[in-house]
């Protein structure tokens, strides 16, 4: 058996980077050895449990089958009955200078979705190409995903030497011909090793007999001279929010820190709503406090402010923004069963932001081998393809340049219930703005359902029933309301006093039955209006609990949401504000019937919500109401419409 | 041989007729470890940052969750991560499949437990195939002494499953397998998609990459989250004596009835769970042990030998 060799010196306690497993894929077309590349590494860092050599070799003679080094990692029986690797493996196993994850990615053409899987997350590659068979399809097709992934680091293992009698020659016409391929893909491979993996030979040791003309390193040696991924904490701040939790009375933003460096008393911009507040504390159950948090880390903080925040802002530093643009170019590639269709809706996602979005136009569909363009110009693509694509979303899309803040700049498009594609931002010319026009196009026919006009709007109707004494802030909260839906790209209007008592309810006075009347035509308004899909926000005093209930009914009828907000100011707090000078006329008994002095205000026992306005911000009032109503109004994508 | 129940005294329970001795009674029902945080793990960080977030995109995709909890060194791991990622809090049901073939000390650690972490614990038993009554009138009482183990397996703990989540309706487990300790295992995704019939298609399982999973299922489906995929069962050890999470004494070093001393690697029902010779007492102890092993971690467990494949096949149709 071999002796491991490694490139640095064996210390007691390795470096904080050295203890990071490094993930290194492997890939290459089906049959060129990867599997027996990667079962010759277990059995030569003897990283296999005692026996299972012995183990496999007697099932191989029972089934009369040659054994294989493949085998030790195909555990599957089907994989033992074809002899191919089905699915991607995740292995460990380690060297005197690191521990690694060996990702086994199939090499089948059909099983793209699996290379994806493995290859997405891998640090590093190794690329078999069988020097009997030289640089195939796949060869190139693996090379380009790589380069498409952002992995720089590749090692090209030129296989099954054995077959070719050990030739120099044969392995310098596979490494011509493979580097000038890399070389147009702006990839660069930091060596090519020619090995025999069934022998062992290059693998974790020298070949120096059958091929005396090598001198490079094994492959175990460039392993171990892979660097490990770098921290990202010195780049900019992105912090995309995962979740909002209400624990202990406490408002708790939780998520994982994607690149850069988060402080209590930082102050965060999160996008894109633009709202800032300033970090209060970074929250650790059972762990140390500390004032600091880094890239990679998934933590909680609290807010000095409670600003309006939800799953998908991403928060970042008010001087280092991430780009936001609803019109994009990507580079994409696609595993759907179905073809990606311009003019098709599909779901977006980046970190936790999720979107709907569009296939505005085909660019370029590429032949991933070649790398020259598929064909005539076209408004799909197909599972397998490559292509140049521009996308458009309903709201903008919280970014950045994939070569920058990797993380950031990758997406995913699913297509139903399955992960379709994913896709890639470059720089450059995404951001023209100019162009946006809604290209939402439907072709249902018959009935518009509340449905099909969720699906265009992308939200439901519902009606948020404000009700509070004069002065309580209604209207400044109904203004504030409506300015934030419709900067999240939601419809949505406002009753109240100023644009219903002048022209509908122009004949209405203050009397009792006056008062009925006058919210009984609101709450029919508001019915027409939500069922129309829009966010109705009505701002009536609307003081009696039976005309509310009355609201409420005729919203359910119509199978609209509804949602009753408790503007909830004290008395005292609404008289001393008296904006419109009412209270003050109302004791000096100018007017009559004025609620809270001289007619009664029944206040809410069963709100959804309760602003306290005397109590909170306007940005922390806004929070509450947004809280509750978005998950209310959600519309759940659906493919079918 | 059905099951004995309390208060027979611990010593004189069958499951510790073989090598491995019951406890002490000096009332301690769980293994405080010492906080140490060895200088070779670093890596930990990362992976408790990728397990928080896994978890909380399981709570956030599906509100419908539970968190199978078997006892063992990994679920309790999961309580720990749990915590973490709720500050403090486990919003969502645990779900204890008994067997009733537990050591008994494994009860008493339930008992604990739950207390300690103030869990919301179901516990669920599949009373009629132990009785065999109902569906199982005509096949008799399945046990260790009428049935083999791969088929006890699959009906005390799929099948139980199987009658709990139809009760429930749960449509997410969070599970703590991880990727090390089986080859069928090492080929699982973070989102695991499960029909109806609890089956697991291995030969068409969705993409997964750049932290995008599987966030949806169709009625009566369910979506396995594994949270410690990643973890080898060396940091299991190393991330419990770093949290000080406490588990199990079973893991740990008796002196057997032959003078040699024994420790449990990995815990199941007690008539197929054998212990592993070890002088490991302590986790550092068992850290190092680990360091060198090559016996695999299940290697106690005879469910996974009975047959060829037999793990695989218990997969394919449910088991964790």
């Amino acid at each position: 058996m071999s002796v491991i060799q490694s490139s640095k010196p064996v210390s007691a306690v390795a470096s904080f980077e050295d203890q990071q497993r490094l993930k290194v894929v492997f890939v290459g077309h089906v049959d060129h050895g990867k599997s027996t590349l990667i079962g010759r590494i277990f059995y030569d860092t003897q990283s296999l449990a005692d026996g299972k050599v012995e183990q496999i070799q007697a099932a191989c003679r029972e089934e009369g089958m040659e054994f294989e080094y493949a085998f030790l990692l195909d555990a599957l029986l089907e994989e033992q009955e074809q002899n191919i690797t089905i699915d991607t493996t995740q292995i460990q196993f380690k060297t005197a200078r690191r521990p690694y994850v060996i990702i086994d990615a199939p090499g089948h053409k059909e099983f793209l979705k699996n290379m994806i899987t493995g290859a997405a997350s891998a640090d590093a590659a190794v690329l078999l190409i069988a020097a009997n068979e030289g640089v195939r399809e796949q060869s190139r097709r693996h090379g380009y995903l790589l380069s498409m992934l952002g992995i720089r680091q590749v090692v090209v293992a030129v296989n099954k030497m054995d077959l070719v009698n050990f030739s120099e020659e044969t392995f310098n016409a596979v490494v011509a011909e493979y580097r000038q391929f890399l070389s147009q893909i702006g990839l660069e491979a930091r060596t090519f090793v020619p090995i025999s993996a069934r022998n062992g030979f290059n693998v974790a040791s020298k070949a120096a007999v059958e091929m005396p003309w090598y001198k490079g390193p094994s492959v175990l040696d460039m392993l171990d001279r892979f660097e490990s991924p770098k921290p990202t904490t010195e780049q900019p701040l992105r912090f995309p929010v995962q979740d909002v939790y209400r624990f202990d009375e406490r408002r708790i933003i939780a998520g994982r820190i994607e690149s850069g460096t988060l402080r209590v008393g930082d102050r965060l911009l999160f996008s894109p709503n633009n709202k800032t507040s300033v970090v209060a504390s970074i929250e650790r159950w059972s762990g140390e406090p500390g004032e600091v948090a880094y890239a990679g880390e998934s933590v909680a903080i609290t807010l000095t402010e409670q600003i309006f925040v939800q799953r998908g802002h991403v928060a970042s530093q008010e001087k280092d923004t991430p780009i936001e643009s609803n019109r994009f170019k990507a580079n994409l590639f696609w595993m759907g069963k179905n073809n990606l269709v311009a003019g098709n809706r599909y779901k977006l996602k980046l970190t936790t932001q999720e979107l709907d979005c569009e296939l505005v136009s085909v660019d370029r569909v590429i032949d991933a081998s070649t790398l020259e363009a598929v064909g005539e110009p076209r408004n799909y693509i197909a599972r397998n393809d490559v292509a140049e694509i521009t996308l458009q979303t309903r709201t903008p899309l919280v970014m950045d340049n994939h070569d920058r803040i990797p993380t950031l700049g990758r997406f995913i498009i699913v297509d139903g219930h399955q992960v379709g594609g994913g896709g890639i931002l470059s720089g450059g010319t995404y951001t023209d703005r100019t162009q946006v026009k809604s290209q939402n196009i439907f072709w249902s026919e018959g009935k518009v359902t509340a449905s099909h006009r969720a699906a265009r709007n992308g939200h439901q109707g519902a009606i948020v029933w404000l009700t509070g004494l004069s002065g309580s802030g209604k209207s400044t909260l109904a203004k504030a309301l409506e300015r934030e839906l419709f900067n999240l790209g939601m419809h949505t209007t406002i009753l109240d006093g100023d644009n219903v008592r002048h022209g509908l309810n122009s004949n209405l006075g203050f009397s009792p039955e006056d008062r009925v009347e006058n919210i009984r035509r609101v709450g029919e308004v508001a019915r027409l209006m939500a069922e129309s899909g829009l966010i109705v926000i009505s701002a009536f005093i609307s003081p009696y609990r039976v005309d509310r209930r009355r609201a409420r009914e005729i919203a359910l009828e119509g199978g609209c949401g509804f949602l009753e907000v408790f503007v909830d100011a004290p008395l005292e707090v609404c008289e001393q504000r008296d904006p419109k000078n009412l209270y003050r006329r109302a004791r000096a008994g100018e007017i009559q019937e004025f609620t809270g002095i001289s007619a009664p205000y029944e206040s809410p026992e069963n709100a959804e919500v309760v602003v306290p306005t005397s109590k909170l911000s306007l940005e922390e009032s806004i929070a509450v109401v947004m809280e509750a109503l978005l998950p209310r109004v959600r519309h759940e994508f659906s493919p079918e419409i | 041989m059905s099951q004995p129940t309390i208060p027979m005294k611990m010593s004189e329970h069958p499951a510790y007729a073989g090598r491995y001795p019951a406890p002490p009674e000096d009332g301690k029902a769980a293994f405080f470890p010492e906080k140490i945080s060895r200088e070779d793990c670093a890596h930990l960080d990362a992976l408790e940052a990728q397990s928080i977030f896994l978890i909380r995109e399981a709570y956030h995709y599906f509100k419908n969750v539970c968190m199978p909890w078997s006892m063992g060194k990994d679920s309790n791991v999961l309580i720990w991560l749990s915590k973490k990622a709720f500050c403090g809090h486990i919003p969502y049901p645990l779900l204890h499949i008994d067997t009733t073939y537990e050591f008994p000390e494994m009860i008493e650690y339930r008992n604990w437990a739950v207390e300690h972490h103030g869990l919301n614990l179901i516990v669920k038993i599949n009373e009629d195939a132990r009785a065999g009554r109902g569906a199982y009138a005509e096949r008799g009482p399945i046990g260790y002494d009428t049935t083999d183990p791969v088929t006890v397996t699959h009906e005390l703990k799929t099948e139980a499953l199987k009658q709990v989540m139809a009760e429930h309706r749960w449509d997410a487990l969070i599970t703590g397998i991880r990727r090390d300790e089986d080859p069928t295992r090492a080929k699982e995704r973070y989102f695991s998609p499960r029909t109806a019939d609890f089956d697991w298609d291995y030969k068409d399982q969705p993409p997964e990459f750049w932290n995008q999973f599987t966030s949806s299922c169709g009625a009566g489906e369910h979506v396995r989250v594994q949270a410690l995929l990643d973890w080898s069962e060396r940091d299991i050890w190393l991330y419990i004596q770093r949290e000080g999470i406490p588990i199990p004494k079973m893991y740990f070093a008796r002196t057997g009835a032959d003078g040699k001393r024994y420790r449990f690697r990995s815990l199941g029902c007690w008539p197929i769970s054998g212990p592993v010779e070890s002088e490991a007492d302590t986790i550092d102890k068992i850290i190092d042990e680990l360091a060198v092993t090559k016996t695999s971690e299940r290697a106690g467990r005879a469910q996974d030998h009975h047959e060829r494949n037999a793990m695989q096949k218990l997969r394919a149709k449910g088991f964790m």
